[in-house]
């Protein structure tokens, strides 16, 4: 297959992903008013009651990278996942039977989800900044988005491993439940890291979802727990790694 | 080349059974080929091999002269496959699936446009082009798929069941498409059917295939003509009484052909009309009441019974449940 021909075939499944999200507008205003919940009650709440060791105060601030994190891991998953809906209502065939690479259907349906969960990622971003939370630099914005992209590529990678595995839509619902709720909780998306014990350390450690969020606080707010530096490297990784999961155990895949 | 599509041996075995099984087919180029038989026969499996959607057991098969299992890439970019269930995207419009699909298939920009028109003007779908195909009706679906699986000007075509669960009229209707398009885009089209009729007025050959095999192959007219003659079917009050009359039959020597179900005897023979009294006589020569008497020209029913020893509807119940059975096991 020539290059010319998979950059058609990347961009043709992105655009379909455009399309979708943009008739979808219900969903958008349902996936940005979770996190703006939290955001707006969580982050009065916990600023009233807490404060950070050292004399920073715990508020919404803190916890706006952490909700950004967090849509950007639901859209993300989602995005991978709804490999599930085009095989229950059948498109699946249409594009396992194209005379395409299907390592290149997946990645252009990664980037196609990557957008949808960055469209949403920035839409809380500037919403947050609007009730007046304050963001260290332009640049760190777009770091910002740049770690956006990357986590999301991860969690897209794994959706689509996981769909590519899943028999059936119920599996989808079990997974979404056991998957997503640990992620988001042992996060530090709603507590600082920085004294766990260590029971909790190690599962927070081991989460990719941490390093996002931690990756995401050091660009918008200026400090983080995990040096900026590690959080990347694992970032980058754990993206290569499920990118490349995903796309294998899709190209297996029978409709 | 000088086939469409050749296969030789071509098996595909599952767990326990043989889907298809060693069946060798030769579809010359811009023919209108059918297979016919009930469902579980493995005219989808045999599909699924020739599309490339599941890799053949044994045996090979070559489409638009390019194999199957070797040049996969080749045989996708040559044919069109329209599906039994849809395959549609249905939160785009009708236009966004065709356009999606001619990418996918390398068409540019200007070809896009101009075969999209094109196909939409083939089953008419002009003017509900740009609504979303969720407001579509069966029949319109149908139609769109039909138009996608043309739209990157495929020489072979594959139609499952392309009027499955439809109207009789939308049924008609996808008929002339099917037609249309054989004769005017000059596609050779494989399709699968288990409905008589629809082999009967499209198909320029017919393959007959059940439990896996192929059981005759000609054309819809030879295929009636070989069963010899009219037929005549016997209805018996006593299916005790079935074995018997047959034994009767065929010590007179009077039909062509002699078959049963469980309470029916169908005769073949030539002038039925005015054999009917002579085979009513024997009847009550061999004291068998006969409750009631048909004489009709042979359809392809009686050629699937000759040659399968019973109707196609008769085994459609068990093998639906046993695809039901199949799909709840495969959902665990």
């Amino acid at each position: 297959m020539t290059l010319d021909r998979a950059a058609q075939t990347v961009y043709t499944m992105w655009l379909r992903e455009m399309i979708r999200f943009s008739r979808s507008k219900s969903r958008i205003i349902g996936a940005l008013a979770t996190p703006l919940f939290f955001l707006v009650i969580l982050g009065t709440g916990f600023s009233s009651a807490f404060q950070v060791r050292g004399g920073g105060t715990f508020d919404k601030g803190y916890l706006a990278p952490g909700l950004i994190g967090m849509s950007v891991l639901f859209a993300s998953l989602m995005g991978g996942v709804s490999i599930i809906w085009d095989r229950e209502f059948g498109f699946l065939k249409e594009i396992l039977i194209a005379p395409v690479s299907r390592f290149f259907v997946s990645l252009g349906k990664a980037i196609g989800g990557v957008t949808t969960a960055m469209i949403q990622g920035i839409l809380i971003m500037i919403i947050a900044w609007l009730i007046g939370i304050h963001y260290v630099s332009f640049w760190g914005v777009l770091a910002g988005i740049a770690v956006m992209f990357i986590s999301g590529i991860g969690f897209i990678g794994l959706g689509i491993a996981i769909a590519s595995k899943i028999e059936s839509h119920e599996g989808f619902q079990m997974v979404m439940s056991f998957l997503t709720m640990p992620l988001v909780l042992l996060s530090g998306a709603f507590f600082p890291i920085s004294n766990l014990p260590a029971w909790l350390k190690i599962l927070v450690y081991l989460n990719p979802l941490t390093y996002g969020v931690e990756a995401l606080r050091y660009c918008l707010l200026g400090n983080s727990t995990i040096p900026v530096w590690q959080s990347i490297i694992v970032l980058v990784i754990f993206s290569i790694a499920m990118i490349t999961l995903g796309g294998k155990l899709f190209g297996k895949m029978r409709a | 080349m000088l086939y469409a599509i050749e296969t030789s041996g071509i098996t595909k075995r599952f767990d326990e059974t043989t889907a298809v099984n060693k069946i060798s087919i030769s579809v010359k180029p811009g023919e209108l080929f059918g297979l016919l038989g009930p469902n579980g026969a493995g005219k989808t499996t045999l599909i699924s091999m020739l599309s490339t959607m599941i890799e053949p057991s044994g045996g090979s098969a070559l489409v638009w002269g390019y194999n199957v299992m070797k040049d996969a890439d080749a045989v996708r970019q040559n044919i069109g496959v329209v599906f039994q269930d849809t395959t549609l995207d249905d939160r785009l419009t009708g236009r966004e699936n065709l356009d999606l699909h001619g990418r996918l298939y390398g068409l540019d920009g200007i070809t896009r446009k101009k075969r999209i028109k094109e196909v939409l003007s083939l089953v008419e779908l002009t003017e509900r082009a740009d609504a979303i195909v969720k407001t579509y009706s069966g029949g319109m679906m149908r139609r769109l798929e039909i138009a996608r699986g043309l739209m990157h000007h495929p020489h072979v075509l594959f139609l499952d069941e392309p009027t499955l669960g439809l109207d009789p009229q939308t049924r008609m209707h996808i008929w002339d498409y099917i037609k249309k398009l054989n004769k005017e885009e000059g596609v050779t089209i494989l399709l699968t059917t288990h409905y008589m009729e629809e082999a009967d007025k499209l198909c320029d050959r017919i393959a007959i295939i059940d439990n896996g095999q192929i059981v005759a192959l000609d054309t819809p007219q030879d295929l009636k003509n070989s069963l010899g003659g009219d037929v005549i079917t016997l209805g018996l009050g006593n299916p005790g009484d079935v074995d018997k009359l047959c034994n009767s039959y065929r010590k007179d020597g009077c039909a062509n052909i002699i078959t049963q179900n469980q309470n029916e005897v169908f005769i073949t023979v030539n002038n039925g009309e005015r054999q009917i009294p002579h085979i009513l006589l024997l009847a009550s020569q061999a004291g068998i009441p006969i409750i009631s008497v048909s004489l009709r020209k042979p359809t392809l029913d009686d050629v699937f019974i000759h040659y399968t020893g019973r109707a196609i509807r008769d085994k459609e119940v068990s093998v639906m449940e046993e695809v039901g059975y199949k799909m709840r096991s495969r959902r665990k």
